[in-house]
């Protein structure tokens, strides 16, 4: 019990705590990590800490000795061995990269639409992915998470492309408003598609209402980790793109006065958008927040510089994810809640927060 | 048009402390405007000008003080009857899509009108004359996006006009507009208080405009007024010294006889 | 393989449905033609200005809903003869087709129309009010508000009696407790916008919850319950909707002057004479007990009250009485058009006709973002 709740505030009201300091600090200027070392040791280390603790807690009460010797003593008769080995660690290790993929893809997100509300989800990804996934349900009999995979990834990336193509009518191209609202248009129109399929036949919302709760529980990996490649190309591409995000942040005029192609940026960070977030969807199926509130709170702690921001949320999101999973586990025993669920609910409070008591409001 | 609307006799600001939620921006200012006059406030930026404007114009609650019209205070007033005797051009004002000349100009005779009085002949005639004093009667139809930024100036300036309010507050009325509307609009600011009664109050950044047209000065830095009076006994070299920080000679225009600032360059 | 389920709509059905968009498209072009003029009516000292090209277009509507109406008292899988589909609509009561007629398909075409007048007069003015085109009573909460509670009954098996009263109920709920989180010193859209969004997500978070806890059988209801269905629409729904109507249109229309002086900007409508904080909550209030109606009786139903405003502004201009009362009529012939080929288009399987909104909603509204773009 102590365990959920200190996890729940953790996840919940760290990025308050972190952005009400960073409030009183703006009389001073500077970020609050003005020591990137130290810091990026200690997120480091709160990685290890949440993945630890994401093999000890769950459903089945594990000790720490079993864990450990799951990983590097492994006896494959011994029952929590197996569920530490097959279950907890693969979960784990999702939700490690859905969690970074998200949390980056949000910070590149909001740092093109220039939006503080900017999620993902916004330029239409998740709506794609449950798009082609329930389609895939529909006319296909798909039912594996395996077979899931490759169709939300395109479903994701398909919609974001259509979102990308619309906005870059008219002048200035995709500009952060005309992406906005063309993945509103987007995302209200593949939603209603899905919904309308998922009434037409029962089977298809059976299958599918697991889906789209968002969940990295039993997700085989092996036709995961052909994923993989992508995330770290993904990865590693979105964090170079940090200094081009800084300038691009700037506004269009100065940026293009000081030489960027705005739109091959544009275009460079929608590829990584599409690729880490079609990856985390097929993965994870849609979450919300956490593309969301690891880059506000990570801005709050290490100032408006989009190569930290970028780096620490690499880090950072997957503290968020696995945080929300070991809760999901922890609160209805013997049962489970949804990550995307926890998540959502955690958001709250959080971007009530926002809203209340920073200069968001005031936008 | 009301061409004459009833002048109120004192229009004034007392002990005012405003503030926008954080620190004090205006402590202790005690203004008088004079009514059927031009009074022009100029200062640095952030001295304070708009802000004192907001409160003479009823948006701007004083946290201490009060603002009186006619010796009334006019937080004390109901808030049509107020709109009756001021009116206000904010900065940047922001213009619904897609709107018509016309209808946004209409539009400032809400004060006047009701549930079942909805477009009088007053509320007719005056959105024509407001039309025809600013120039825009040919436009009437258009919408205001297609328009350049002073043309639109001037629509706003005419839905002040429509309001007929006899006290007509402008913050930065000639931001956007080229030298020739500029004259335009202070030429027809003049008329209206010298032939139509107005009392008329003004930012302005452009000293020598304000001197020109003002027959009242008032120089502000740092929420306080540093000194108020007619241009000629006000505009010093050392009152510009004093409330910007720069040198200037101050001669006698060749035209009008009033002081023309001339800034001594690289004094800043 | 599932795909053959849905039965291919038939040529001819196919061809009457695009026949009838290609007459909408043109009357729209035909009603661009006629000339604004406007009339002033003064009698002592009541006055007041109405534009002529906002009565023929609001007069046109009437007359195309009119049709609409008997094209759908006489089509269904039991065609009935176009005369005695209207005498027993009108008057005769003890004709053989009065239960098909009186109990099936005219409540259902009442209840299309009024729905789709409340919903579109609702959306008209939120976007003028919030100035973004883009904005719709979800928002702020309406429909996952609403949504709650009506999933929460459907899949728990409750009294599906009490569902039009919870769902109004929680939609009323939700909008209160966004509008109070977003007072902060007056309410301001973006504010709105943002709260509206994360109470959004967790009123969605639950209902996934809902959704995965239950039975699936129940569960197909709720979301059926969530698309927007006018299937089961009743006398007692058309009374509702009417009651409900006639206290809010006329409020509405009576606040407009108001919702004008607001869209002037905060300082400039002050100045004006206008008390904004009351003026605008009295506004949103009308507007979300619209939705919140609406929804309450026919779901969620999305894009009727995003689309309609959008197009009335395009044929009409800025927000005034008239067009409030143009801009419901052309709901109400939005959502009984979109009903008409939801229940024809894929005969027999009839689908809920939110599918149709959001099929003919979405690209039409792709279509006015370009619009939008090119202009801006």
């Amino acid at each position: 019990m102590v365990t959920i709740a200190l996890i729940f505030s953790a996840i919940t009201f760290t990025p308050i705590l972190a952005g009400l300091v960073s409030n009183r600090r703006d009389e001073e200027a500077g970020p609050f990590i003005s020591n990137h070392l130290l810091g990026l040791t200690t997120s480091f280390g709160l990685v290890i800490i949440i993945a630890l603790i994401s093999l000890r807690y769950g459903s089945l009460e594990i000790t720490w000795g079993t864990a450990w010797n799951a990983i590097f003593d492994y006896d494959a008769t011994n029952q929590s061995q197996i569920v530490v080995r097959e279950l907890r660690l693969p979960r784990t290790i999702l939700g490690l990269a859905a969690g970074s993929c998200l949390a980056v893809a949000g910070a590149l997100t909001q740092g093109i639409t220039r939006n503080p509300l900017g999620a993902p989800g916004i330029l239409g990804v998740n709506a794609g992915a449950a798009f082609a996934i329930v389609t895939a349900i529909y006319v296909a009999d798909i039912v594996s998470p395996a077979g899931y995979v490759w169709f939300a990834f395109f479903g994701a990336a398909g919609a974001s492309i259509l979102v990308y193509f619309i906005a870059q009518f008219g002048a200035g191209g995709a500009t952060p408003v005309k992406l906005a609202l063309a993945g509103v248009v987007i995302t209200a129109l593949l939603g209603g598609w899905t919904t309308s399929l998922l009434i037409l036949d029962l089977e298809t919302l059976d299958e599918a209402r697991f889906w789209l709760a968002g969940s990295i529980a039993s997700r085989g990996t092996d036709e995961i980790t052909v994923l993989f490649p992508i995330i770290i190309i993904g990865l590693l591409l979105g964090i170079s793109l940090g200094k081009q995000i800084n300038i691009l942040s700037l506004g269009e005029d100065i940026a293009m006065s000081l030489g960027q192609r705005i739109a091959i940026i544009r275009i460079a960070a929608g590829i990584v958008i599409i690729l880490l977030c079609g990856s985390a969807v097929a993965i994870a199926g849609p979450v919300a927040f956490v593309g969301l509130a690891i880059p506000h709170m990570v801005r709050s702690l290490v100032g408006p510089d989009y190569r930290w921001i970028l780096i620490y949320s690499l880090f950072l999101g997957p503290c968020l994810l696995l945080g929300a999973d070991v809760i999901g586990r922890l609160i209805v025993r013997p049962t489970e809640l949804q990550v995307g669920i926890v998540t959502a609910a955690a958001g709250a409070p959080f971007l009530i927060y926002l809203v209340r008591f920073t200069k968001l409001s005031d936008v | 048009m009301q061409t004459n609307p009833k002048t109120p006799s004192t229009f004034t600001g007392q002990d005012l402390h405003l503030s926008y939620g954080g620190p004090p921006i205006v402590e202790e200012l005690t203004v008088t405007i004079p009514t059927q006059a031009i009074t022009a406030i100029i200062g640095p930026n952030g001295c304070g000008k708009s802000t004192l404007l907001k409160a003479l114009a009823r948006i701007l609650i004083p946290e201490q003080g009060k603002v009186e019209v006619n010796e009334v205070d006019i937080h004390s007033q109901s808030t049509k009857e107020i709109a009756r005797q001021l009116g206000l051009l904010p900065q940047n004002p922001r213009s619904p899509d897609g709107i018509t000349v016309s209808d946004l100009i209409q539009r400032g005779r809400y004060p006047h009108q009701g549930i079942f009085r909805q477009w009088s002949r007053e509320d007719e005639s005056s959105v024509s004359k407001a039309l025809s004093l600013t120039g825009l009667t040919n436009f009437s139809d258009r919408p205001i996006d297609e328009l350049s930024g002073g043309q639109r100036q001037r629509v706003w300036i005419a839905m002040l006009l429509a309001q007929e309010t006899p006290i007509m507050l402008l913050d930065e009325p000639t931001t956007h507009l080229d030298i020739a509307h500029q004259i335009e609009v202070l030429d027809l600011l003049k008329e209206l208080t010298e032939q139509h009664n107005r009392t008329i109050v003004m930012v302005l950044h452009d000293i020598n405009l304000a001197v020109r047209y003002a027959n009242n000065l008032i120089a502000m830095r740092d929420g306080e007024i540093k000194t108020a009076g007619k241009p000629r006994d006000v505009l010093t070299a050392q009152m510009i010294h004093d409330v910007f920080s720069i040198q200037a000679q101050i001669l006698p225009d060749p035209i009008s006889g009033s002081p023309l600032c001339i800034p001594v360059i690289g004094s800043s | 393989m599932h795909y053959l389920a849905i039965a291919t709509p038939t040529l001819q059905r196919s061809l009457t449905v695009l026949a009838g968009i290609c007459l909408t498209i043109f009357l729209i072009q035909l009603a661009d033609r006629i000339k604004p003029r406007s009339y002033t009516f003064r009698w002592k000292n009541i006055s007041s200005r109405i534009q002529l090209r906002v009565v023929w277009l609001s007069l046109g509507t009437i007359i195309v809903i009119t049709i609409l109406t008997g094209v759908g008292l006489i089509v269904g899988d039991y065609p009935i003869p176009a005369s005695k589909a209207i005498a027993t609509a009108l008057w005769d009561r003890n004709g053989e087709y009065d239960f098909i007629i009186n109990s099936l398909r005219f409540p259902r075409i009442i209840v299309a129309i009024l729905a789709g007048m409340c919903f579109a007069s609702s959306g008209l003015i939120f976007q003028s009010l919030i100035n973004n085109p883009l904005v719709s009573p979800d928002i702020i909460g309406i429909n996952s508000g609403a949504a709650v509670l009506a999933v929460a009954i459907l899949a728990a098996g409750g009294n599906i009696e009490y569902l039009p009263w919870a769902a109004f109920l929680g939609a009323l709920l939700t909008a209160a407790l966004i509008y109070l989180l977003s007072w902060k010193r007056g309410i301001s859209a973006t504010r709105l916008v943002l709260v509206g969004i994360g109470i959004n997500s967790v009123l969605g978070a639950i209902i996934t919850y809902i959704t995965i806890k239950y039975p699936i059988e129940r569960v197909v209801a709720a979301a059926r319950w969530q698309a927007g269905t006018l299937f089961g629409a009743t006398w007692d729904d058309a009374r509702t909707l009417l009651i409900g109507l006639l206290i809010l249109l006329p409020s509405a229309f009576f606040l407009t002057t108001r919702l004008r002086t607001l869209q002037l900007g905060d300082e400039t409508a002050i100045t004006v004479g206008s008390k904004i904080e009351r003026d605008r909550l009295a506004l949103l209030a009308v507007a979300s007990l619209l939705a919140a109606l609406a929804v309450s009786v026919v779901g969620p139903l999305g894009f009727v009250a995003l689309i309609v405003p959008q197009a009335a502004r395009l044929l009409v201009g800025s927000i005034t009485g008239g067009v409030l009362i143009f801009t419901a009529l052309l709901g109400g012939f939005f959502l009984l058009g979109a009903d008409l080929i939801a229940q024809r288009l894929f005969a027999p399987v009839m689908l809920p006709a939110g599918v149709i909104t959001a099929t003919f909603g979405g690209p039409y509204f792709l279509y006015l973002l370009a619009r939008y773009n090119r202009a801006n």
